[in-house]
Order: structure tokens, then C-alpha cells, then sequence
């Protein structure tokens, strides 16, 4: 049974195991990029290290989504701060050698651009950075002290209080408040309580949760631990398509490692806190995006959504009081209880805060994955790729959002209508 | 279903298990699951039916499978499968007749930074064209009337 003791050590040694290595060279092992083949580069890249003795200095590491999909296969080069785009096996030695010294130019990504620099990474902060299939990884970047902090200094109510005060709304395309769903499911009453996470992401366009399960799993299961901590579920189920495999493979993956870490399972982190953690798969139903749907789904039934009331919260899986909410909704729980409400509350509007993850995809020049902050206007977003996207979005038909943020934009561009805001 | 109690909710994993291990689902694998499960051979069917992913007729040596999600959709993806449909003379849910490729669709692979997508054997390609998507097939398949 692991401690927060036990925790923190687990970090500090693969902090300073990674810290042997001087260079990391990052290679995208999302599904866009893997699609693309990207573990060939990777192979070809640790073979260059091996072939100029540089083992000791230089680690290659598979890591989740770098975000511009449109430019995969990418990579990135510490401590140079090199972003390479299209990259092939053939280009790795010329990587390699590179390091240190100039870049190689062709296949160099320009970084210093509004893509990247109008992002605000929250729920994407670790996608790109961490190996995705490394529990020890997500530990060294702050990875379960959220859960750590939330078992062993805060009670259940603090929890949701915290959750409340941040203003983080649902970003399955509800919005409706978190902390205020938190609250009605932990006031019901019952022995018996489930946390979901709604992985089946159906909308055609959309691949922003996919990218967060496929690049950072466990973060999603922490915010899981930690709702279930707050509204007093002992038990969580993840819903995910059939179509994510990498998605699949990777949350296995994940709570096998977690359950192994002793951070899922019974007496977590030395408490008297049990919580585990089931993957259930869908089955190509778009309807089992619905959540009275999905739960006839991990009942082993048709998805045949049901009339509400009652809500999920009062009666849901197998009649429980059951907690559901988006991938991008837990993953956003740990860093507001690290951070806290107030630092959460900061980014965004009055009525919306925080950010949200956009997957730009269809009739523009570059594609891929983009976290900003909520309030932001679609030209301003479409900006943040280049100028082309921009002249290609003006002349676009209407186009509408992957996902339907509660207040994405208030001013809607000539070309383009959105889902009204709340 | 041992790992799952045999209860009825462990109806579509037991499938989708039983999908991936034979390739589909047939009528004698439904009736045994029905009796396992104590889930009436109705009710499995009516999930198995209901659920577009299972296959409930052999698939061919191989499955090709092409996204028609909108992002793919507005980037060609009817052409791709027009292209296949036309080539080997087979529509979605159906297998050639030497039983090397089936034809199937999907709404959304959640590849659309890379749209138009498709799979072939579980594999994603990204950036099909008509061209390039039949060249994968060939790669693999080998047929008599191609």
C-alpha cells in the first residue's frame, strides 16, 4: 500500500532518472501520428543514439499528441526546443547529430507562432511531454498529488467546494456546473455510488478526448478518484469507443499500473478510501454518447436512452446514484485541486472559465489539437494557426465547433455560426 | 464472462471478446452466451443486432473499414468509398466473394486532423485518396477479378 511519502519518492526518482539524460528526444506516438508511422521514427531515432554511443546523454521517448496533427509525424528535442514536423526514419542520424548544434532546417516546425504561443495548456499540459504508458512518468510531473491532497487534507465537501468555486462547467457540451453535479450526487443517499466517465466521443470532428486518453490516461483516472472521493462512489467505469484502440490499450494499461501502484483499489494512498476503475467498451452506437444510453450500454443493453427525470445523479447505473461527466471534465479536476479554485476562476469569462480543447479539422490548412482559454472568438482561433487558415476559414462555409463549449464565442464571424452560448 | 461474474452486463464485452477471437458473431456463440449469461437469447440478439460494430455474417481475410464522418466525409471520403464499392463490386457489411476483403463503414475514427481515414485489419490511414487506399488493399489482398 503506497503513502504520500511513498508517492513523492516514486517522483523524486524518476525525476532524477530522467534528469541522467540530458537531451530527450519526444516522438508523437498519438494515433495521427502513429497512423503515419511514427514508431518507425522512433525505432530509427534510437537506433541513431545507439549507432553515435549517445545512450547515456540522449533518451527517445514515446509521447502522446504534439498537437499539430496536419504536420505529424512531430517530434520534439530537448533542450534545444526543437519542434520537427514530417518527420521520416531516414532524417533520425541528421537529427541526432543535430543536437546541440542548428537544427535541421527542412523538417524544423516554426514554435514562436500564435498556434502555440496563444495556448493555454491545462488539460493538454502533460500530452506531448510524458510517456503515456508510464505511470512513473505522470507521477514525476505532479501526477496523483491532486488525489494525495484530496484523501489526506480535504474533506469530501471541500473537494466539491473547490470544484464549485473554480466555475468549471461540463465539457461534454452540457455545461452544466461540476461542482453543482458533484453536489447533488453526494447528497443522494445510498451505500452504493458510481463515477462514469463518458468516453464515447461520437461527434464526427472531434478527437479531443481521444488525444487526452491516448496521451495522458491517468489523469483522467485521477479525476475520477477524486470525484468519486467527493460524492462517495466506490466504484468508476470508463465508457469508451471501440473505434479509440490506442485509447483502449493505453487506459488498460493505466489502471493496471494504477491498481498495481496501489493508487486504485482498496485503501488508497492509506486511507480508508476504495475506489476501482472498469473499462467498459461501446459498440459503434453514436446514441451511447447519451448518458441514460450509455448506462443501458455497461448495463449489457440496447442504448436505448430513457426520459429524465430522474437524472443519472438521483437514479442511474443499476438504479445508483451515479456521477457522470466528460473526459475533459475530470481531466481538469486535478490541476484545480493543485492549483486551486481562485487559479482555475482566473482564465476564462464571467461565465465560463478555464479552457477548452478544440480538434480543427475539415477545409483548413492546418489541423490538429489546440487548448485556449474559453471566450476566445473563432477568428481569434482561427488566427492562431496562420494567416492561410484564416483566409480559408473567411471563405468556408458555415462551420460549427467539434464540440459545443458553454461560451466558446459570443461574436460569431460573417462565415460562421455557432451553437448559442450560456 | 467468468472475469465478469457471468452477469448480464458482461453481454457486450462477452461479444465484442467473442468478435475479436472468431471474426463475428454467430448464432451458436449468441445461444451459449444467452445461456451463460442467463440473459434471454431475444434480449442478446436484440443487443448484437442493435450495435453497429458486431458482425453478425463471416468477414473476409480482410476488413477494410472507411470513415464517413463528417470531417472525412467533406474531404472525399465517398469517392474512397465509391472507389472500393466499384473495384470489387461489394457495398458496406459485405464480402467479396472469395472472401479476401469486407467492406465496412464507420461514423468517426477520430482521426479527422488527418481526414479522409480508413482502416485496413485495425491499422489507420490517415490521408486516404482512391489511389492510395486501393494500393494498401492490394498490398494485402489477393483477388481474381480485381
Amino acid at each position: 500500500m503506497i503513502t504520500r511519502d511513498g508517492l513523492d519518492q516514486i517522483a523524486a526518482e524518476e525525476q532524477a532518472r530522467q534528469a541522467e539524460h540530458k537531451q530527450c528526444i519526444r516522438v508523437c506516438t498519438a494515433a495521427g501520428c502513429l497512423s503515419q508511422h511514427s514508431n518507425q521514427v522512433k525505432e530509427a531515432l534510437e537506433a541513431a543514439v545507439a549507432e553515435q554511443g549517445r545512450e547515456h546523454e540522449c533518451h527517445v521517448k514515446g509521447v502522446g499528441c504534439l498537437g499539430l496533427c496536419s504536420h505529424g509525424r512531430s517530434s520534439t528535442v530537448d533542450p534545444d526546443d526543437v519542434l520537427y514536423e514530417h518527420v521520416k526514419p531516414e532524417d533520425a542520424t541528421e537529427i541526432v547529430t543535430s543536437i546541440g548544434k542548428e537544427p535541421v532546417e527542412r523538417i524544423k516546425c516554426p514554435t514562436d507562432v500564435p498556434f502555440f504561443n496563444r495556448q493555454v495548456k491545462i488539460v493538454l499540459e502533460n500530452c506531448g511531454i510524458i510517456d503515456p504508458e508510464s505511470i512513473e512518468d505522470y507521477i514525476a510531473h505532479d501526477g496523483y498529488q491532486a488525489l494525495a491532497t484530496a484523501l489526506t487534507t480535504m474533506s469530501p465537501a471541500q473537494v466539491i467546494d473547490e470544484v464549485l468555486r473554480s466555475g468549471l462547467r461540463g465539457r461534454g457540451g452540457g455545461g452544466y456546473p461540476t461542482g453543482l453535479k458533484w453536489t447533488t450526487v453526494a447528497k443522494a443517499v445510498s451505500d452504493t455510488k458510481y463515477v462514469i466517465c463518458n468516453a464515447d466521443e461520437g461527434d464526427p470532428g472531434a478527437f479531443m478526448d481521444r488525444s487526452v486518453l491516448e496521451s495522458d490516461p491517468h489523469r483522467v483516472l485521477e479525476g475520477m478518484a477524486i470525484a468519486a472521493y467527493a460524492v462517495g462512489a466506490q466504484k468508476g467505469y470508463v465508457y469508451v469507443r471501440a473505434e479509440y484502440p490506442i485509447a483502449i490499450e493505453r487506459l488498460k494499461s493505466a489502471i493496471r499500473a494504477a491498481r498495481r501502484a496501489g493508487l486504485l483499489g482498496r485503501n488508497i494512498l492509506g486511507t480508508d478510501f476504495d475506489f476501482d476503475v472498469e473499462l467498459r467498451l461501446g459498440a459503434g452506437a453514436y446514441v451511447c454518447g447519451e448518458e441514460t444510453a450509455l448506462m443501458a450500454s455497461i448495463e449489457g443493453r440496447r442504448g436505448t436512452p430513457r426520459p429524465r427525470p430522474p437524472y443519472p445523479a438521483d437514479y442511474g447505473l443499476w438504479g445508483e446514484p451515479t456521477l457522470i461527466n466528460n473526459v475533459e471534465t475530470f481531466a481538469n479536476i486535478a490541476p484545480i485541486i493543485n492549483r486551486g479554485s481562485e487559479w482555475f476562476a482566473s482564465i476564462g469569462t464571467e461565465n465560463c472559465k478555464g479552457t477548452k480543447v478544440f480538434a480543427l479539422a475539415r477545409q483548413i490548412t492546418d489541423t490538429g489539437l489546440i487548448e485556449v482559454p474559453m471566450g476566445i472568438t473563432l477568428r481569434e482561433e482561427s488566427c492562431t494557426k496562420s494567416a492561410a487558415v484564416c483566409r480559408t476559414a473567411r471563405k468556408s462555409r458555415p462551420c460549427r465547433p467539434a464540440a459545443r463549449p458553454a461560451a466558446a464565442s459570443r461574436r460569431s464571424t460573417s462565415t460562421c455560426r455557432w451553437t448559442s452560448s450560456r | 464472462m467468468r472475469r465478469n461474474g457471468n452477469r448480464p452486463d458482461a453481454l457486450i464485452e462477452t461479444l465484442h471478446s467473442i468478435q475479436s477471437t472468431f471474426g463475428y458473431l454467430d448464432e451458436p456463440a449468441l445461444l451459449y452466451v444467452s445461456d451463460m449469461l442467463s440473459v434471454s437469447p431475444a434480449e442478446v440478439y436484440g443487443v448484437a443486432t442493435f450495435y453497429h460494430y458486431f458482425q453478425l455474417k463471416p468477414q473476409g481475410k480482410h476488413c477494410c473499414s472507411v470513415c464517413t464522418g463528417t470531417a472525412c466525409y467533406i474531404k472525399g471520403a465517398d469517392q474512397v468509398l465509391a472507389n472500393i464499392e466499384k473495384t470489387y463490386g461489394i457495398k458496406p457489411g459485405e464480402t467479396t466473394e472469395d472472401g479476401e476483403l469486407s467492406l465496412l463503414t464507420v461514423r468517426c475514427l477520430g482521426a479527422c486532423g488527418l481526414a479522409p481515414a480508413a482502416t485496413l485489419d485495425g491499422e489507420v490511414i490517415g490521408n486516404v485518396t482512391v489511389e492510395k487506399l486501393q494500393q494498401r488493399i492490394e498490398e494485402v489482398t489477393v483477388h481474381d477479378n480485381a
